[in-house]
């Protein structure tokens, strides 16, 4: 056993080991929760057990659309052991992550939407009771036709899977203009259409959703629950509870992993809190894996149709980008999704003109949501793959090619984006030399190959979901007479370091070590808001916050030390739990010493900071979506080898750079780009979130091809290659200690260069994702019959897509605002729910 | 018989060593040794991601070999050694491997990290200095969705190490 370590987190091992006297940034430590994950103590929401806890079980649709004709109870509520037994006219109030997609009940009053949707819940004494008992529930279900895939939803307006959005089963259609893209491929001198797919896939947390609720000694309600947004959870239960928010304590327990499948607001969540309520009693909900793949809200199938124009420099001379989306059976974040998949083609290479239509469908499907990357990995990878065919045809080096075409630091884009600092030419530039990239590329023997591309990501979203004018992040802190340092934030921690990320800043200004500091996150009632951890927002929004307050607090105390000491309070340095002259270090306190100076001068010691990104710099806001206080950048290249028999693919290796800004724990950042890679592989190989059809004389519902992790294939440890990550600290001025994103952007190179890499290899293009054997081994049939080389979508419905919002770019004098202006339909959705409350 | 309470379905009762101490517990009969441990032992600190074996966020130690407890009747273990993470440290210490897997970070999310834990110790067990495909193959049942299993690979590599330089100085 080892004698020393047993501290969760010793003071920084290298002080200074950065360079720029930082003591706690910047230095690989253990992070500040990894004591009570190693020792199996940290308290995930499944081990909450209480006294007198009962147990929840929903009843779901076996059927993908239908109408609930009837639903008998009676059977069910006599079983000994039944406490209670729920149905949608319990809970008729609707709810979303949205506000412009309120359409989900947390217990189905009417309408099915998928297999997996809730119409009922059982609450008994034993879990097995419950489920036992919801085998008695009687429903009576009238049939309704089934909307398998976006094609078909265009083609079928009738039946509706909702009666709101923007015509039939077409939930949402943007489409808009930067400039006149038509100009833009007249100025070309080549013109490249290609379409491209990619397959839904899902996040596949290992800890199933699960959530505990109590009607607490003062009758208010406080529910526990594995979720990512305890502040969207609290405002989705004042709402279908109707009670005060104030009456309602949300804990985000930490999550058992994430990766955005636990950001909307959940139906069991919505149960439990009502029976809770209802009993006066505990009542705990944990999901089954069957049902963590229903309840999905992952990755989005997209189809996407690319036209670019190139000058024979490789110059982009316009972009018109086309994604037509499954979005599932509910709005969840589609909305947002679908501008996304346009939003960020601009920040990588500079697009003069660029045209996006996005059109999301409704399915009767279990509903696409945010997967790490949210509606971003789409598009770049078809742009990524796109740019090398483009490259091949002009004759220019791949790596070479985007380097001439990277957007620089600060430019405003095409559709006013505000870039930060983008590292993007240095990450290639870093990828090329580690990889070997020049010796190798179109050099290796046949079977084997190397792939390179490209991404940027977002650091925090812009626009909150409610757009209003507070802060997206707030931080409290306490500071003790025993030297102790306390932050209260609202922040989540799903295992990606936000308490770590809290606790180094708050150290490092203060000048103690994170063991010294106490986090209280995700907590409704302890906490300020922070919105929750979704768009790679936490480390510079929650970060920022952090500083603004640790920084109060230590105004206060050089105040109070330097009437103490008797030196200019400028003078005075905060580091190693003292607080010093830094002329004169023999001139010190302790740190202790300090709070208690400051708090005989000014009282309890508690300073609070708060953080609002900056304004879009122009009017227009794109739905909210693709304005960021910075944007992170990564490059890579990965190597494959290719069986030209089986059409297996095997990764070797994979180099990658991220341009970070700067690492405020390097081996977490290293941990985060690694399990981004890791995550973009399975993507890239042989995830896929897939649907069957039962037999007709069965049920013929559309259900989830693989609802079990024996099926649905992830990678395990033996197939993830050696990675050889770098990361490019050039920090920028927006984030905490110039701090970007590290938790999502990684991922978004992976696919596209694993595709590269497949045609350097074996010289067959696959345009779809995953990139299986199978479809390997038809590209390389249809190559060797003298056809196209190349597996992949060939067409892309006709959308009757509405006219285009056109806003000229910064560089036409645009200031933002649209030169035509498209008349937004009512919206049916409010008194719907008006009727539905009276 | 699952619609009695539970209370009066505990009929089963084994005696097991439980990370090195003795413990009665009676149960339901039909439980899982996973079921046994967190319900009626307390001891959460293994998990659960599926409960058909195919995650292998729930191994635990059973007679020193790593097993699914979902997939363990409690029924099976009476008279047996189980070691959960809960007893992987001794005199107050992490185990060299906890150790390394904080300071490296290979515990992200930290839900799969327990049964990581003792697979690793089954590993180091029986095989004190393992090369890396050695620790790949031996960790390939348990999922891991965060790290990209690279660092928990280091972190086994840098306990190898600690261990051997432990009992050097025990010698």
């Amino acid at each position: 056993m080892s004698k020393q370590k047993d501290l969760p987190n010793p003071p920084a091992r290298e002080p200074g080991a950065n360079g720029d006297g930082l003591r706690v940034i910047g230095v690989s430590r253990r992070r500040v929760d990894a004591r009570a994950k190693v020792t199996g103590q940290t308290r995930f929401a499944d081990d909450i057990s209480l006294p007198r806890m009962a147990h929840c079980k929903l009843l779901r649709s076996p059927h993908p659309h239908a109408r609930i004709r009837k639903i008998d109870v009676s059977r069910a509520l006599a079983h000994p052991g039944v406490h209670l037994v729920l149905t949608g006219k319990d809970l008729p109030i609707e709810y979303g992550i949205l506000p412009v997609s309120q359409d989900e009940q947390a217990l189905c009053l009417d309408h099915v939407r998928h297999v997996g949707d809730p119409v009922a819940a059982v609450i008994a004494r034993e879990e097995l009771t419950a489920f036992e008992a919801s085998d008695l529930i009687e429903v009576e279900y009238e049939i309704l036709a089934t909307i398998s895939d976006p094609e078909e939803a265009i083609a079928t307006p009738e039946p509706r899977i909702h009666d709101y959005g923007d015509e039939g089963n077409i939930h949402k259609r943007v489409s808009l203009e930067f400039g006149d893209v038509e100009r833009g491929f007249a100025e070309a001198d080549e013109i490249f259409e290609d379409i491209f797919f990619y397959q839904g896939s899902t996040h596949l947390p290992i800890e199933q959703h699960a959530a505990v609720a109590i009607k607490d000694p003062e009758g208010k309600l406080t529910i526990w629950s594995s979720t990512q947004t305890p502040h969207y959870l609290h405002r989705a239960l004042s709402k279908v509870l109707e009670m005060s928010a104030a009456h309602i304590r949300v804990i985000a327990t930490p999550n058992g992993g994430g990766f955005g499948g636990k950001s909307d607001p959940f139906n069991h969540e919505l149960v439990v809190a009502k029976a809770a309520l209802m009993l006066d009693r505990p009542v705990k909900i944990c999901l089954t894996r069957e049902e963590v793949f229903y309840c999905h809200r992952g990755r989005h199938p997209v189809l996407m149709k690319f036209k670019t124009g190139v000058k024979k420099d490789g110059t982009i001379t316009g972009m018109h980008l086309q994604t037509l989306i499954d979005g599932g059976a509910y709005g969840s974040y589609g909305v947002a999704s679908t501008f996304y998949t346009g939003a960020l083609q601009t920040t990588t290479y500079h697009i003069p003109r660029y045209r996006f239509q996005g059109c999301r469908t409704f399915t009767n499907k279990p509903p696409c949501g945010p997967k790490r990357g949210h509606g971003t990995p789409q598009p770049r990878f078809g742009q990524e793959v796109q740019l090398d065919k483009i490259a091949e045809k002009l004759k220019i080096d791949p790596a070479e090619l985007r380097l001439r075409i990277v957007e620089s630091s600060d430019a405003v884009t095409a559709n006013f984006l505000r870039l930060g600092t983008v590292g993007l030419g240095e990450c290639i530039r870093r990828v090329v030399k580690s990889s070997g990239w020049n010796e190798k590329f179109r050099k290796l023997p046949e079977g084997r190959g190397l792939g390179l591309a490209c991404s940027a990501y977002l650091t925090g979203a812009g626009l909150p979901i409610y757009w209003n004018k507070m802060p997206h992040s707030g931080v409290q802190l306490k500071l003790d007479r025993g030297g102790g340092v306390t932050i209260f934030c609202g922040a989540t921690e799903i295992g990606q370091g936000s308490d770590d990320v809290l606790a180094a800043i708050v150290a490092e200004v203060l000048g103690v070590t994170t063991f010294d500091i106490r986090v209280y996150t995700g907590d409704t009632d302890l906490g300020p808001v922070d919105l929750g951890s979704y768009s790679s927002r936490v480390t510079l929004m929650a970060g920022n916050a952090a500083i603004q307050a640790a920084e109060r607090a230590k105004a206060m105390l050089a105040e109070a030390v330097a009437l103490r000491l008797e030196v200019p309070k400028e003078r005075l340095r905060f580091a190693d739990n003292r607080v010093f002259d830094g002329t004169a270090a023999e001139k010190r306190v302790t740190f202790q010493e300090a709070v208690c100076l400051a708090e005989a001068r000014f009282g309890t010691i508690g300073t609070v900071g708060s953080y609002t990104p900056p304004k879009s710099p122009a009017l227009y806001k794109g739905g909210g979506v693709g304005p960021s206080p910075t944007y992170s950048y990564s490059a890579a290249v990965i190597e494959v080898e290719v069986n030209s028999v089986t059409g297996w693919i095997t990764v070797p290796k994979v180099w990658i750079a991220h341009d970070i800004g700067r690492a405020l724990n390097p081996a977490l950042a290293r941990g985060q780009v690694e399990g981004s890679v890791y995550m973009g592989l399975g993507e890239a190989l042989m995830e896929e979130q897939e649907f069957r059809r039962l037999p007709k004389k069965l049920s013929h519902a559309l259900v989830h091809k693989f609802p079990s992790i024996l099926e649905y294939k992830s990678p395990t440890s033996l197939d993830m290659p050696d990675v050889v990550a770098e990361l490019i600290e050039e920090p920028d001025p927006r984030g905490p200690f110039g701090a970007k994103e590290v938790g999502q952007g990684p991922l978004l190179p992976v696919m596209p260069a694993v595709a590269n890499a497949v045609y350097d290899a074996v010289g067959v293009r696959v345009d779809e994702v995953p990139i299986t054997p199978e479809k390997v081994m038809k590209a390389l049939a249809e190559k060797k019959a003298g056809r196209a080389a190349r597996f992949g979508p060939d067409h892309f419905p006709q959308v009757n897509w509405p006219e285009a919002l056109r806003v000229p770019p910064p560089w036409e004098g645009g200031d933002g605002n649209a030169v035509n202006d498209v008349p937004r339909p009512p919206k049916p959705r409010a008194a719907k729910e008006k009727a539905l409350r009276s | 018989m699952a619609t009695l309470p539970i209370e009066s379905q505990r009929t089963a009762q084994i005696r097991i060593t439980l990370n090195g101490e003795e413990t009665d517990v009676s149960f339901a009969p039909y439980k899982t040794l996973l079921e046994v441990l967190r319900e009626d032992l307390g001891h959460t600190g293994t998990k659960h991601g599926c409960e058909l074996g195919e995650c292998g966020a729930c191994a635990v130690l059973l007679d020193g070999k790593a097993v699914l407890s979902c997939l363990v009747l409690a029924l099976e273990c009476d008279r047996r050694n189980v070691l959960t993470v809960e007893g992987l440290g001794a005199d107050g210490n992490l185990h060299p491997l906890q150790d390394a897997f904080a300071d490296l970070g290979a515990a992200q999310c930290g839900y799969c990290t327990p049964a990581i834990l003792v697979t690793a110790k089954a590993l180091l067990d029986q095989n004190p200095h393992p090369n890396r495909n050695q620790i790949r193959e031996a960790i390939s049942g348990n999922l891991c969705r965060c790290t990209g299993y690279l660092q928990i690979f280091e972190a086994v590599e840098e306990a190898v190490l600690k261990i051997a330089e432990l009992s050097k100085r025990a010698t």
